[in-house]
């Protein structure tokens, strides 16, 4: 079953070829898509079942034995990750395709999604370092090209921050691999957690530092994530929605894979602790200025990827499993607060929360659909993000945490507070007459990211278990080195 | 011979990051060209020194074999950097086009900084300025 993990990268990128060579044939095109991006979803199912009983998958390409070769695992963590951005992956194509009039899809757009797919399945499974920089890369430059599909004026100027941006951060991440081939003379990541233990301790944490930058220019997190709310918000709905809910994401889970495997310490970590909380309040108060529902959604994600780092801070099994909820959670409830921004955006041609009201009277389902995606991103019980920010305050007290802990519990109330001003300029108030209409597929969709979100809540118990189960994982380095190299 | 390459390196991320701190845009795009070719000088460095050459069965005759994998991971750095710059300068073109001038714009919140500070909140002012900023 190895052969799914070259796979899940192959496929899109096959199908990104037959988008193209069918030309303008619409509905080949889409089945060309649908079908690559419903493959990588049932491999990431059929992966995270097999890494979940004890026998996670590994492939060497070319057959070439660990170190030499490129390698590509998919243990628990990996696995719950693709699974969950497959899905969103998915749902978003449903809603893109569904999108009529002036939204209507370009026809070069299914290329640029598969590419965005393989680059996100690619940089999740791959366990070499270089190799992750070129699945970076992949997933990059869709999103480049995403973020320009219409080449207006303001989405030219976003892209070109974020292009530069990110192209000094991958600098930045060629220095860092060529600082760790001088010092180990190898790049698998497995290798790595071996050779770097013996490394002199200075080297080894200028080393973390720099990866920690690196990822951090990703991931958006404090000081680093100036680029975000930026150039986001200016992208059609579904790119914002799929890059809102997974690029950073993908930082964020090389941000916990790179400091658990390769720099692994004992004890909490007050810098990982320190950028969480920044990043939590400098996010959330950059909310509350904004007045436009995607802006506003926008610095939100900022806010809640100090979450997950604050559960990466604790270094302990609770901390990390409570990390590992968060990202399922977010991943989910922020693509599909996105995704209702979109609806809203669809209907009345903006966004900016004093030119829409009374939409609550005039098209309840988007309000009722809002509603609980915006009470789980405040984490009020019962939805998804309760149950996530609950392991996360559980194991803060556990570990006398007390000023993180006073912090997140701020930032949820500030959170929620952002939530109520959206609700209460776009759903309350004067209602304003529509200009366009939602389809039915763009409604469904959104429709099913609510359910997914709720479902997160409601299967709490297994997914928390998985979680806990994927961080004993991680927290030993041993077990990943083992699965890569063999009893070496 | 390689504190040689060495300085070069250092002297390319320095000239790079100037660039990169300027306003224009085509400057900006060549001094990420200089950055990225630094970035790649460093790989090429850490072949060389104590990292031994990962290619399986050569280990005896280690010394007369340059490390093939950093000379492997620059090619694929260069061909990424090439196709990023490419697209770049399409999109500064684009912007050129756009907005008549080579500068990067500002972006929406500090241009509502701007105006909350102007005192008489001359928006007339402020496009014209933007525009020839």
């Amino acid at each position: 079953m190895s052969w799914l993990l070259p796979a899940v990268v192959a496929i899109p990128v096959l199908g990104a070829g037959l988008t193209v060579l069918v030309g303008r044939r619409l509905l080949l095109q889409r089945l060309i898509t649908v079908a690559s991006v419903g493959f990588v979803l049932v491999a990431a199912v059929l992966l995270l079942i097999s890494a979940d009983s004890g026998s996670p998958q590994v492939a060497q390409i070319g057959g070439w034995t660990a170190p030499a070769g490129i390698t590509l695992v998919a243990d628990r963590f990996a696995a719950i990750v693709l699974t969950v951005s497959a899905a969103m992956l998915v749902v978003v194509l449903v809603y893109a395709m569904s999108q009529l009039g002036r939204d209507a899809l370009d026809w070069w757009f299914h290329a640029k999604y598969l590419v965005l797919t393989a680059g996100v399945a690619l940089s999740l499974v791959t366990g070499d370092l270089f190799n992750l920089f070129v699945g970076f890369e992949i997933m990059l430059i869709a999103s480049y090209v995403l973020l320009t599909v219409r080449a207006q004026q303001d989405e030219v100027r976003a892209t070109m921050s974020y292009v530069v941006i990110n192209l000094v951060a991958s600098s930045l991440f060629l220095v860092a691999i060529a600082f760790v081939y001088t010092t180990t003379g190898t790049l698998n990541l497995a290798d790595l957690s071996r050779e770097l233990a013996a490394v002199d301790p200075a080297i080894r944490s200028g080393l973390g530092l720099l990866m920690l930058v690196v990822f951090g220019i990703k991931a958006a997190i404090f000081p680093l994530f100036m680029w975000l709310p930026d150039s986001y918000p200016t992208a059609p709905t579904p790119v914002t929605a799929v890059f809102a809910g997974l690029l950073t994401k993908v930082g964020v889970f090389v941000i916990i894979r790179t400091q658990t495997l390769l720099f692994s310490q004992e004890g909490p970590s007050d810098l990982l602790l320190f950028v969480a909380g920044a990043t939590m309040v400098v996010g959330v108060l950059g909310a509350i200025a904004q007045n436009d529902i995607k802006r506003i959604l926008s610095f939100h994600i900022v806010s809640q990827i100090g979450y997950m780092i604050m559960g990466l801070g604790f270094l302990s099994i609770a901390g990390l499993a409570a990390a590992i909820l968060y990202i399922t959670h977010h991943i989910v409830v922020k693509t599909g607060l996105f995704l209702v921004g979109g609806l809203v955006e669809a209907e009345h041609g903006t966004g900016a929360l004093d030119r829409i009201g009374g939409v609550l009277h005039r098209r309840p389902v988007i309000a009722a659909m809002f509603l609980p995606l915006a009470l789980s991103l405040a984490g009020i019980p019962p939805f998804s993000g309760f149950v996530a920010k609950l392991s996360l305050l559980q194991e803060g007290i556990a570990l006398d945490r007390w000023l993180i802990v006073a912090v997140s519990l701020a930032v949820g109330l500030l959170t929620l507070f952002s939530m109520t001003k959206i609700w209460g300029g776009v759903f309350w108030g004067e209602r304003t007459e529509a200009q366009g209409h939602a389809s039915g597929g763009m409604v469904g969709a959104t429709a099913l990211v609510v359910a997914l979100s709720v479902s997160v809540a409601l299967f709490a118990g297994p997914i928390a278990g998985l979680a806990e189960r994927a961080a004993s994982d991680l927290l030993d380095p041993a077990i990943y080195s083992g699965l890569v190299l063999g009893g070496r | 011979m390689s504190l040689v390459t060495l300085a070069v390196a250092a002297v390319l991320f320095a000239v790079g990051t100037y660039l990169i701190l300027q306003r224009m845009l085509s400057r900006v795009i060549i001094g990420l060209g200089l950055l990225s070719h630094g970035a790649n000088l460093l790989i090429m460095l850490a072949g060389s020194g104590p990292a031994s050459p990962p290619v399986l069965g050569v280990g005896s005759s280690s010394g007369s074999i340059a490390d093939p994998l950093p000379q492997a991971m620059v090619l694929t750095a260069i061909v990424i950097t090439f196709g990023i710059t490419a697209f770049l300068l399409a999109l500064a073109l684009r912007s050129y086009l756009l907005t008549g001038s080579d500068a990067v714009e500002d972006d929406i919140e500090d241009r509502r900084v701007r105006r909350a500070h102007r005192p008489d909140g001359d928006e007339s002012a402020e496009a014209s300025a933007g525009a020839t900023s």
